[in-house]
């Protein structure tokens, strides 16, 4: 009983982390404490969250490598902006009114974008996959460049929003979150992650990948359009070359680093590197984009070293109890536990490498003796 | 006519000019224990791979009680009513027993996207019926207790019960097995029996399945087909079909 009721905190741990943080943004925000640089970040690291969240349901529970994430948040951007644009024109005065519209065209534009994108999805698989929505990216890119309409190559020029963007940014934080952690935890994330861990089990069960394919390419689209609206009204002129395949590596590099086929980790990594990187851009000048980009390559190798080397899983078993408690007390308690894990290849099977390339030839299952570990995990979505 | 749960009509598939299958017909009936049987590279699985819509027979069709269901996709055909495990088990190893369990109960639940996000009531409803069923079908295959462990966890005679309870879960007319018997000891094996008369006890199933041990065969079949090269060698009751001198020769390769 006491073990299903924490269960359920955890569930809500991220809303209630990130709702603590809105209202005290806010309070700080009215008491003028949050200088105006601190607001453009907090804004800043909403859509960075709404980016990794989004691509996570791609690249983490679907097992779809998407290299082009950021082009669907240039679909966002420009679709957004212009629209912003537009109602501004016409003598719309109410910021929030045209954010909320330009936000639903913005992001229903980029879902076009991911039903197209997700099309050859359901034909191409890894790497293959991955160059096209990598192409996919880089043509959008262009298209915008070179389209009159959108201000060509210097990008088209938009009303920012005001200070308090970072209330609504966060707001569509929240809403991601929640859409992307009830849909997981739902019979359709059982699909989902069904057919990233077995897609011709999944077939054979009568699971309509086709169907859920498409549905998560637009999903994630949807919301990394909503990030390039918020985008858009925090930065002017929007420009196609902020959109790039470094940006896409950027969010990917979120996910990886927050733990594919977790959201809270993608929200925590994406806020920690978007902070860093923006500090980093700030405090350093000069050849400090050179630096920036050697930090992110440093920590991705050192994250997915840490978290796929067998000879590390010892140190990953203790920290991945995650409590403080258990890092007070090094687990004594359990050496049959880190035993197991280090004589075999169990550990190394528990690691989920998320990405199958070839889901028919590597579902081969080694026998294994560890039965009773009931692991933390194995009930997340219990 | 007698309505047979599956029927094959010359059904084949050649890959390249070899026959990997050719003029198959079974005719199994209603709470049937059948066996496919023949040497490696004889076109059991290959045949499993038809009904299962993997690939798509060249000649030929499949009846499951009476429809044509030849050309169908996997997931359409499961949805008919035909559900499969695999020789190397393919189980959705990063995920809990009793996910696994409820990936196959999917079709059976009326909940939109919709839905699910909100969390509307009929969200809880369906989910706890779910639950409930799978926990219940769990329990026939002794696997409740662990029905929060990682698939990948189980010891590997579980993983084999976990993946026929899957396929259960889908609620099919006909079950095929691959195998099912593969890699296990003695004493597995038999336990193994028992779940497969179980399972056609008590779900009152018509189960086809591909296995080399006799023991196990001669033990549960009511009926066999021996294959070799693709071509069906022998068929009848499992007493004819074992001492017949061709199929005799076929595995002594005399």
């Amino acid at each position: 009983m006491q073990g299903k009721r924490k269960f359920k905190l955890k569930h809500f741990i991220s809303y209630i982390v990130l709702f603590a943080a809105l209202i005290l943004f806010i309070v700080l925000d009215s008491v003028g404490v949050l200088r105006r640089s601190s607001l453009l970040l907090i804004t800043q690291m909403s859509y960075s969250i709404i980016l990794a969240v989004s691509l996570n349901l791609i690249v983490g529970f679907l097992g779809e490598l998407s290299l082009g994430h950021a082009g669907f948040m240039c679909v966002g951007a420009y679709i957004g902006g212009f629209v912003a644009n537009i109602l501004y024109d016409a003598g719309m005065s109410s910021a929030i009114l045209v954010f909320i519209i330009s936000a639903i065209a913005g992001a229903l534009s980029a879902s076009v974008a991911g039903l197209i994108i997700g099309l050859p999805a359901l034909r191409l698989k890894g790497d293959y996959l991955a160059i096209v929505t990598l192409a996919f990216g880089e043509i959008v890119r262009t298209i915008f460049k070179n389209l009159d309409v959108f201000g060509g190559a210097m990008g088209i020029t938009t009303r920012k929003y005001g200070s308090d963007l970072f209330v609504v940014a966060m707001i569509l934080v929240i809403f991601t979150v929640f859409v992307a952690r009830n849909l997981i935890r739902s019979k359709h994330g059982r699909a989902i992650r069904a057919i990233r861990d077995n897609e011709i089990a999944a077939r054979s069960v009568g699971v309509n990948v086709t169907y859920y394919k498409l549905m998560v390419f637009v999903i994630g689209a949807f919301f990394a359009g909503i990030a390039g609206v918020i985008y858009a009204h925090n930065t002017t002129p929007v420009n196609q070359s902020f959109f790039s395949f470094n940006y896409s590596i950027e969010i990917l590099v979120m996910v990886v680093l927050g733990g594919m086929g977790s959201i809270n980790g993608s929200i925590i990594a994406a806020a920690a590197l978007t902070f860093v990187n923006v500090q980093l851009t700030t405090q350093l000048s000069g050849d400090m984009a050179a630096i920036k980009n050697l930090i992110y390559a440093l920590i991705l190798i050192v994250v997915v070293m840490f978290n796929n080397a067998p000879a590390l899983a010892g140190v990953r078993e203790k920290v991945r109890l995650g409590r403080l408690i258990d890092r007070l007390f090094p687990s004594r308690r359990k050496p049959s536990e880190t035993d197991n894990s280090d004589n075999g290849t169990a550990a190394w099977d528990k690691i989920p490498t998320k990405i199958e390339m070839d889901a028919l030839l590597s579902t081969d299952i080694i026998p294994e003796n560890t039965a009773d570990i009931s692991e933390k995990d194995g009930d997340l979505y219990d | 006519m007698t309505e047979y749960v599956l029927q094959t009509i010359d059904l084949g598939i050649s890959f390249g000019g070899l026959h990997a299958a050719k003029d198959i017909n079974l005719k199994i009936s209603d709470n049937e224990i059948y066996g496919l049987i023949g040497p490696n590279g004889a076109g059991k699985t290959t045949v499993f791979n038809m009904l299962t819509g993997v690939y798509k027979p060249m000649t030929g069709k499949f009846l499951l009680c009476g429809e044509d269901l030849t050309g169908k996709s996997p997931s359409e055909i499961n949805k008919k009513g035909i559900a499969r495990t695999f020789q190397n088990i393919r189980l959705f190893s990063n995920m809990s027993v009793i996910d696994n369990v409820l990936v196959g109960m999917n079709n059976q639940s009326k909940c939109g996207v919709v839905n699910s996000v909100l969390r509307l009531p009929r969200f809880w409803k369906t989910e706890r019926s779910l639950r409930e069923a799978a926990r219940e079908l769990l329990a026939v295959f002794d696997l409740d207790g662990e029905r929060r462990v990682l698939a990948s966890n189980l010891p590997y005679g579980k993983q084999r019960k976990l993946e026929i309870a899957r396929a259960l879960a889908t609620k099919p007319k006909l079950l095929l097995l691959d195998e099912p018997a593969a890699g296990m000891n003695p004493q597995e094996t038999a336990e193994l029996m028992d779940t497969i008369r179980l399972i056609r006890d008590r779900f009152d199933m018509t189960i086809l399945l591909i296995e080399h041990d006799m023991k196990l065969v001669s033990g549960i079949c009511d009926k066999l087909t021996v294959l070799n090269f693709g071509t069906t060698l022998a068929e009848g009751s499992v007493s004819y079909v074992l001492n017949n001198p061709e199929v005799i020769s076929a595995y002594l390769g005399g």
